[in-house]
């Protein structure tokens, strides 16, 4: 392999650190691909679960199980006529879908999917994820305006209402959070996102456990707050179907409407990260205190490779039961193909994690880590992203009024409170 | 192979760290600031003027990340482009747009307002000649790596000690404590 790919996987910086904008960009792409792939697969993942959990089956035609059904969506999204409204303004129509987007995916810039796994580790990390995510808000403003017409605008005015004042709560859970960070031998805390997930580290603990409950409500809060952010069921008021038709796009069409999505999606899977990086250890495995001997790590770093084999053999055992008929045909090849990706896939991963952990070669000890850091972390935004179709399958939408309610009168007060609990308890423990 | 990328990936480990603050994106961002603030007070639909303001707000963060201010270029996005233009918006929304371009352009006392653009730029013009006068000459430092930890040091002092700021800065927050708890309060119907 040539060199330079070799010392940039056993490099133990950041490409921000290292100043190398090279790598940085190739950091940005791979993220780039990766958050839209985890975006086709999320909306199949929606639509499967939310229809399992209504008893229904769901996409099916599209392929096996409906796999392909996220890749027929997206070209029909992009042969769909891209309609602008005679009445609306079309600059400011035009720019508003990019605006969320960039607002969605400039935040992946620090997002730590482990300690050298980030595009960039900044001093104001954090602070950095809630600003740039907050410019969301302008994106779903301006597109009700430019659309000039009733629903969108008081799609976007109940939006904008509502992610303004759940980011008070949020900032406020997230504060708490970082004034945990500075309970550490050297005494100051951190804002940098790779040092939140350090701190943790150091203090052998994942914030949420900390001052127990203090850390569990402030996660709480957060989580509630993030479902309000990212206007998903039961905060859902933008897109309120029976009253708002669709809320702030409903005169979107084809790539533009998708551009939404994709920036909703996006943000959702964003503010999933900065709840895992505070308070579930970012890339940290289970137990890396307790658990530390090498037969551990070697156990653990097995888990990716584990969990893709798991996976092709979930696709093996469905390419088996296929019916036996002439239709299924190009089905059977398919889902077998995409069996046997998965399984090489698992292979590798084994490989690199054996010969990481036992040949001790620089390299694959570094590739071997580097894989399990963003295994897990994935796995933890993973859950969440779980959480999030599951709470649109459970809960009942909540009205506009009770929503506010909700978030300056009972989730704010709560808030300050765990704030200046966790502050009074540090000082104490200090 | 490539040995330029890999000398470079190995020049730039050591602290010999090539500056982001070039004059290339001084000048980006300084006109897109000057620019945005034209579009402000040149359009006709507020909207746009908007929009505009917070072109030239997000360069300016850009501009105090230059001169390694990370922490303040936060702020300002979290505090100027993300929440204080997103509640203009919000009242801009609501103005009758179509009736609010018909009125005149700009109000009688727009000399004044020349007059004080005009002083303000002898100001700055006064300061760019006469500054190494004017200022102590003195290498800056870069706290590029722990701007936080260095205002929080300035505000409260080392630790152990009381720093020279810390009874302003409680102060102040008491007093916007003070008018959150206002705020809050006067949404309440009966106490």
């Amino acid at each position: 392999m040539p060199n330079f790919v070799m010392s940039y996987l056993g490099s133990t910086l950041t490409p921000g650190q290292a100043g190398n904008q090279f790598w940085a960009l190739i950091y940005v792409l791979i993220i780039f691909a990766g958050v839209s792939v985890a975006v086709v697969a999320m909306n199949w993942i929606e639509r499967k679960a939310l229809a399992h959990f209504q008893i229904r089956l769901g996409p099916m035609r599209v392929g096996p199980h409906g796999l392909l059904q996220p890749i027929a969506d997206a070209l029909k999204l992009m042969l769909k006529e891209d309609i602008i409204p005679a009445e609306a303004d079309q600059f400011v129509f035009w720019v508003a879908p990019l605006i969320g987007l960039l607002a969605a995916f400039t935040v992946y810039t620090v997002i730590p999917f482990g300690p050298s796994q980030a595009v960039s580790d900044m001093n104001i990390g954090i602070l950095f994820m809630l600003g740039v995510s907050s410019l969301g808000a302008l994106g779903i403003v301006v597109a009700g305006w430019a659309s000039n017409s009733h629903y969108p605008l008081i799609g976007a005015l109940r939006s904008t209402a509502q992610m303004v004042s759940y980011e008070v709560a949020m900032g406020l859970a997230v504060v708490s959070a970082v004034l945990m960070t500075s309970l550490n031998p050297s005494g100051t805390g951190t804002l940098s996102m790779i040092g939140i997930v350090q701190a943790q580290q150091q203090q052998g603990i994942w914030f949420i456990f900390k001052f127990f409950p203090l850390g569990l409500l402030a996660f709480i809060i957060f989580a509630i707050a993030m479902i309000a952010e990212t206007n998903r069921a039961p905060f859902d008021m933008a897109e309120a179907e029976s009253e708002l038709t669709a809320g702030y796009h409903t005169e979107y069409s084809g790539l533009r409407w998708s551009l939404f999505m994709l920036a909703e999606y996006a943000a959702m899977i964003a503010v999933s990260s900065i709840a895992v990086t505070l308070w579930l250890g970012g890339w940290m495995r289970p137990f890396p205190n307790l658990l530390q001997a090498p037969v551990w790590e070697f156990t653990f770093s097995l888990f990716p490779g584990l969990t893709f084999l798991g996976l092709a053999a979930i696709a093996g055992v469905g390419t088996a039961r296929m019916p036996d008929h002439s239709f299924f045909r190009i089905q059977r090849i398919g889902l077998g193909a995409f069996a046997l990706v998965l399984g090489s896939i698992a292979l590798l991963l084994l490989l690199i994690a054996v010969v990481g952990r036992s040949a001790n070669t620089s390299i694959a000890a570094r590739l071997s880590e580097g894989i399990d850091y963003v295994y897990w972390f994935v796995l933890k935004v993973g859950i969440f992203m779980y959480l999030f179709i599951w709470y649109r399958a459970t809960w009942p939408r909540y009205r506009f009024d009770q929503l506010m309610r909700v978030g300056w009168k009972v989730l704010l007060p709560i808030s300050l409170g765990v704030l200046v609990a966790t502050a009074i308890v540090g000082i104490i423990i200090s | 192979m490539n040995p330029g990328v890999n000398s470079a990936l190995n020049a730039t480990i050591n602290p010999g760290m090539a500056p982001v603050a070039t004059p290339f994106f001084f000048y980006l961002l300084a006109g897109l600031a000057i620019a945005g603030g034209a579009f402000v007070i040149t359009r006709r639909n507020s909207v746009h003027s908007a929009l505009a303001l917070i072109v030239t707000l997000l360069s300016v963060a850009g501009l105090y990340l230059m001169l390694y201010a990370p922490f303040v270029a936060a702020t300002q996005i979290i505090v100027y482009a993300g929440g204080i233009m997103v509640l203009f918006l919000f009242v801009i929304m609501l103005v009758n747009i179509e009736r609010a371009s018909k009125e005149r352009r700009f109000n009688r006392i727009w000399p004044a307002g020349v007059a004080a653009a005009g002083a303000l730029m002898a100001l700055f013009v006064f300061a760019f000649v006469k500054g190494k006068a004017l200022f102590p000459d003195r290498l800056m430092t870069l706290p590029e790596s722990s701007n936080t930890q260095e205002i929080a040091t300035m505000l409260y002092g080392e630790r152990g000690s009381m720093g020279q700021y810390t009874f302003a800065f409680e102060i102040a927050s008491l007093l916007l404590l003070v008018a959150i708890l206002g705020a809050v309060i006067m949404t309440k119907k009966k106490m």
